[in-house]
């Protein structure tokens, strides 16, 4: 299967996985909200110009942004992580080796240390900017808080979940 | 000239990326100041589309529940009648007029028109809900929605076949609402904390009115979007704000959001006339005071 069919497929799930069944959840408490949706950013392959990767986080942020009709406020973070993602990659990997024999992001290509340091900081950073943005339209600090670290606590058990579930073949 | 261009080229990902920021967080503004259709009525007839497919698979796991509000609803305006109630003595039945106009010169204030839920969400900060019913079928920003069992929300845009409303579940929502016992009908604005998805909030209740727990909460008639006395919620826990001297009461809804699929459009008739009159008087006094 073209790698770029796989990412579409992908995108289709996320999409579709957050919209109409995380967002459909009752709550659990004020603080926690599931959200899965960025790990599509995270698992793009390793050899993504940045630029496109930018555009590529924009558009899907967008697109969960239209079904759940909250302009600008799910985009946001994914750009933010979207420019990020690149940076933080050339400190784990060693850019030749890696890069030559994995396509993307995952505990076999990083290693268990490096690969969940990538996932929690990512998960915490875009969290951290979304509920930014919630907090300053309403909510106390205490409330950003909280929130930042229920909210990145309930994901990141999602995302180990789903590594486990769906082993990637991440070799080239 | 040469730097400048060498300059943008060395530092184009970051420029891009402050770019797609600031487009982000002026759409995050305009909407959470406006709540208009900032989306293109084009992106809301696609989004319509699948969720409606999505809906039509979905709707049969809440199908007895439906079936059983849809049910009682009946009962219930069926009591309403007014065909129901006889004259004791001289056995007079009295017919309802359905004319827009009846006889007496009473005037049909509003209309109710019937939509299927397409799309919904409850975990979220800020919930809205997708009608299958837009504006060519005659529904406009602003009006209000009733489900089987009480208040849904306000329409807050609209396209050709879609519309979306702000859920009662929001933190922007804000409806006008009274007590249904006692006479003097305190109003005041019912809330949502964003806590729990079965309960909203209604703060600042002066300590004067008479509050009791399992209390009805209604609309109030000061709102232009909904008729008065439609159901909201019970008051399930009264707690008293420590240095004001007022209530916050905890309301529970009665209507489970989870699993609303027949909805009502409310059409109020004279909305615009309203409305422009409410927001000619703001203008001119807002001038005066200048």
């Amino acid at each position: 299967m073209s790698s770029v069919l796989k990412h579409i497929i992908r995108l289709i799930l996320f999409l579709f996985i957050q919209v109409y069944v995380l967002s459909n959840v009752p709550l659990l408490h004020q603080y926690i909200t599931p959200y899965l949706y960025f790990l599509f950013i995270l698992w793009l392959p390793f050899t993504i110009n940045r630029w496109h990767l930018l555009l590529i986080g924009f558009a899907f942020g967008m697109l969960i942004d239209y079904f759940l009709h909250t302009p600008g406020l799910h985009a946001a973070p994914c750009t933010l992580i979207a420019y990020l993602r690149p940076f933080l990659l050339s400190l784990f990997i060693a850019k030749d080796s890696t890069e030559q024999s994995f396509s993307e992001p995952s505990v076999r290509s990083m290693g268990w240390g490096p690969y969940s340091f990538y996932i929690v900081i990512l998960t915490f950073l875009h969290h951290s900017y979304l509920i930014f943005i919630e907090w300053m339209q309403f909510g106390s600090f205490s409330y950003f808080i909280l929130k930042v670290i229920a909210t990145t606590l309930l994901s990141l058990v999602m995302i180990f979940i789903a590594e486990m579930l769906f082993s990637r073949k991440t070799k080239k | 000239m040469r730097n400048i261009f060498l300059f943008i080229r060395q530092y184009f990902n970051l420029i891009s990326f402050l770019i797609l920021q600031i487009i982000c967080i002026v759409s995050i503004a305009k909407f959470s100041k406006t709540h208009e259709a900032f989306f293109s009525t084009k992106a809301n007839e696609v989004t319509g589309v699948i969720n409606s497919r999505y809906n039509g698979i979905t709707k049969y796991f809440n199908l007895a529940k439906v079936n059983q509000d849809l049910a009682l609803e009946n009962t219930r305006l069926k009591n309403l009648l007014k065909s129901n109630i006889v004259a004791s003595d001289s056995s007079i039945i009295t017919i309802v007029d359905t004319l827009i106009k009846d006889t007496l010169n009473r005037y049909r204030k509003y209309t109710f028109l019937p939509a299927v839920v397409v799309g919904n969400t409850v975990s979220l900060e800020s919930n809205f809900i997708t009608l299958e019913r837009g504006s060519k079928q005659g529904v406009k920003p602003e009006m209000g929605v009733v489900g089987p069992n009480g208040i849904i929300g306000k329409v807050v845009s609209v396209s050709d076949n879609y519309s979306v409303v702000m859920s009662l579940l929001n933190r922007n929502s804000k409806i006008s609402a009274m007590f249904k016992r006692g006479k003097e009908q305190y109003a005041e604005n019912v809330e949502w904390d964003g806590n729990n998805s079965d309960y909203l909030v209604m703060r600042k209740v002066s300590k004067a009115v008479d509050v009791k727990k399992g209390d009805t909460i209604v609309t109030s008639r000061y709102s232009p979007s909904f008729p008065s006395s439609l159901m909201i919620g019970t008051i399930d826990k009264i707690e008293k704000d420590d240095e004001e001297n007022t209530y916050s009461l905890r309301i529970k809804t009665s209507t489970n959001f989870r699993t609303i699929q027949h909805v009502n459009i409310i059409v109020n008739h004279y909305f615009t006339e309203q409305h422009q009159l409410d927001s000619l008087t703001r203008k001119q006094h807002f001038n005066l005071g200048q």
